[in-house]
């Protein structure tokens, strides 16, 4: 009788427990954090082999900003890391100043560097909500958005727009702060590290998170410097390799700040050290405000930066000046250069190349989320397919930014 | 940084161990850069990265231009970090683009770059996938060594037509893999892709 039956169903005799399954997740999969598909071999619930597919938000980004002069480039290159957008807009103007050779007055330097922790502290914040909500700590979420609406409001209060403020300028910024702001400001920066204090308290003891994450997602130090791995993946790992202290640029070298490192690299240590910069950019914040030269915002260079407003109705030199920048915009002589900050996921790094024109012959953006995508596959191997989710959020890759 | 003599210096050491790999260098808005021949790129890389000294063993960012109306019109570039002497360096790769050839590619192709003195994208071939049947410059895929080039390498394929021999799985990575074009090209235009909305065609077409 048995032998009827296997007969019948020959592939059932055989043991399926190795049985390879290809699953597809995403590219619409809340846990992918945008538009990435992953295509994974699994065995049972282990991961053994995954190909993350991209470029299902490529809007051609780097393409546009050849046809736009230099000073509309800005807003588009802010739409790329939709939750970094200082960052991209400091790594383009950096670079068009380095290429014209501009220098930026005190005031802005430490504007800038105000505005590029506060949006650190709320890039950290977004991942911070998101992460924990996939490793199931949904009140974690209102908690991290809280605090993110608070920097949101000061960026409204600076520069009258919550996301994607265009506030940095070749030159400086546009705008000097308004009055309040530093009072607010300050608020907000001393109350942070009380409210990562809590979010510690409401992680760091927590048995689930701690199950899920210590101990996973390890990638050795040598191989993540291979893969061209920076930021707090790397730092995790134990390099304390950081632009901000590596390289001269903006207020960094004048302020007073710790890099946090990881022991073993794993996801816990993952965490740990973007929540103890996110102390430290407050810190920063902080200084910035105490240290905030007085002074213009913005370079008194009329051949690359807009007139004074009240000037237009007075001063004829200025109206012609105002309309040859906002028609044509400047001519940029032929030159290339790469600039390189660090961004909240590692080495952001813009190469604008100028042909003599009055727009750019080519904007590349050296995005970390496209680099450090690469060691993705790494960190999932081998592990639960619950472990390449806690992975893949600890790796924090913003969509925007890989596809450009 | 090497200043421009530190970089001169550099020049002069590499010409020792491989004579004629640098063509030229440049020290514009203080970034030091080696122009070299794009047949001993791997050479130069390797020698940037392994020499007791230099060690110039991060590879941050590959990316390539296309600078048109000059010629050789495309380059590879290569920023190289030492990260212990926390300094930068850019490798220069100019390719010359292989003109459109009427027929069979391959063999006769590189017998006229080469009897006109041209280096770099001489063998030329046809690309893999995407190409519209279009011959394409070479440089050999520095992928052993740096492995971050990975991803890199195949976003220069994909936007410039620039074919990597060695690369482990050179396709399209931003670009649907069907697509025809190498859309960063200067010589594409911006807009090249027609914008079709479903609505507008089904009601006034």
């Amino acid at each position: 009788m048995t032998e009827a039956v296997s007969t019948d169903h020959p592939g059932l005799s055989e043991d399926r427990s190795k049985e390879v399954m290809t699953v597809n997740v995403g590219p619409h999969h809340p846990a992918t954090h945008g538009v990435l598909r992953l295509v994974v071999d699994l065995e049972g619930e282990v991961v053994r082999e995954l190909r993350p597919v991209i470029g299902y938000v490529h809007t051609g980004i780097e393409k546009s900003c050849e046809d736009k002069s230099y000073w509309k480039v800005i807003p588009f290159v802010e739409r790329m890391d939709y939750v970094s957008y200082f960052f991209q807009m400091e790594a383009y103007c950096g670079a068009v100043e380095r290429l014209i050779d501009l220098e930026i007055p005190p005031r802005a330097r430490y504007l800038r560097t105000l505005f590029l922790e506060l949006n650190r502290i709320h890039s950290h914040l977004v991942w911070l909500g998101t992460t924990a909500l996939d490793l199931g700590a949904i009140s974690m979420l209102w908690y991290c958005f809280r605090e993110r609406d608070k920097i949101l409001d000061l960026f409204e209060m600076a520069t009258g727009q919550r996301m994607h403020t265009r506030y940095f300028q070749v030159g400086g910024v546009i705008e000097d702060i308004p009055l309040g702001f530093e009072a607010k400001c300050r608020a907000f920066a001393e109350e942070m590290p009380i409210r990562v204090g809590q979010y510690q308290d409401l992680l760091d003891r927590n048995e689930v998170f701690l199950s899920r994450t210590k101990g996973t997602g390890v990638v050795p130090r040598e191989r993540l410097l291979e893969l061209g791995v920076t930021g707090p993946l790397l730092r995790a790992a134990g390099d304390p390799w950081d632009l901000r202290k590596a390289f001269d640029y903006l207020a960094y070298p004048e302020l007073e700040f710790k890099i946090p490192v990881g022991t073993v690299g794993d996801n816990y240590d993952r965490y740990r050290v973007r929540v103890a910069e996110m102390v430290e950019s407050s810190k920063i914040v902080l200084q910035c405000l105490d240290a905030l030269p007085e002074g213009p915002f913005i370079a008194d260079d009329r051949k690359y930066v807009l007139p004074p407003r009240s000037e237009l109705s007075t001063s004829m030199e200025s109206l012609i000046h105002h309309f040859k920048l906002v028609t044509e915009g400047y001519r940029v002589a032929p030159g290339e250069v790469y600039y390189a900050i660090e961004g909240p996921r590692g080495e952001l790094g813009c190469f604008v190349l100028a042909d003599g024109s009055a727009k750019p012959a080519r904007v590349h953006f050296r995005d970390p989320s496209f680099v450090n995508l690469q060691a993705f596959r790494e960190m999932a191997i081998g592990s639960y397919v619950a472990d390449m989710i806690a992975s893949l959020g600890m790796l924090d890759p913003i969509l925007g930014g890989v596809d450009r | 940084m090497p200043d421009a003599p530190g970089l001169e210096l550099i020049r002069g050491e590499i010409d020792r161990d491989s004579p004629g790999a640098v063509l030229a260098t440049s020290f514009d808005r203080a970034q030091p850069a080696l122009i070299v021949d794009p047949e001993s790129v791997l050479d130069v890389l390797r020698w940037l990265s392994e020499q007791p000294g230099h060690r110039f063993d991060f590879l941050s960012s590959l990316h390539a231009a296309d600078y048109l109306p000059a010629q050789p019109r495309f380059a590879i570039h290569y920023e190289l970090i030492n990260r212990d002497r926390v300094e930068r360096i850019r490798v220069k790769a100019m390719l010359h683009d292989v003109p459109p050839a009427g027929g069979t590619v391959g063999g006769t192709m590189s017998e006229e770059a080469s009897a006109t003195g041209r280096h770099g994208g001489s063998p030329a071939v046809t690309g893999p996938a995407g190409d519209g049947g279009q011959s394409l410059p070479e440089i050999d895929s520095c992928v052993e060594l740096f492995p971050t080039a990975e991803a890199q390498e195949r976003e220069v394929f994909d936007f410039f037509g620039i074919v990597f021999r060695g690369h482990p799985n050179l396709t399209r990575i931003l670009m649907p893999d069907d697509y025809v074009g190498w859309p960063q090209r200067r010589d594409f235009p911006v807009g090249g892709e027609p914008v079709t909305f479903t609505y507008s065609e089904q009601r006034f077409d």
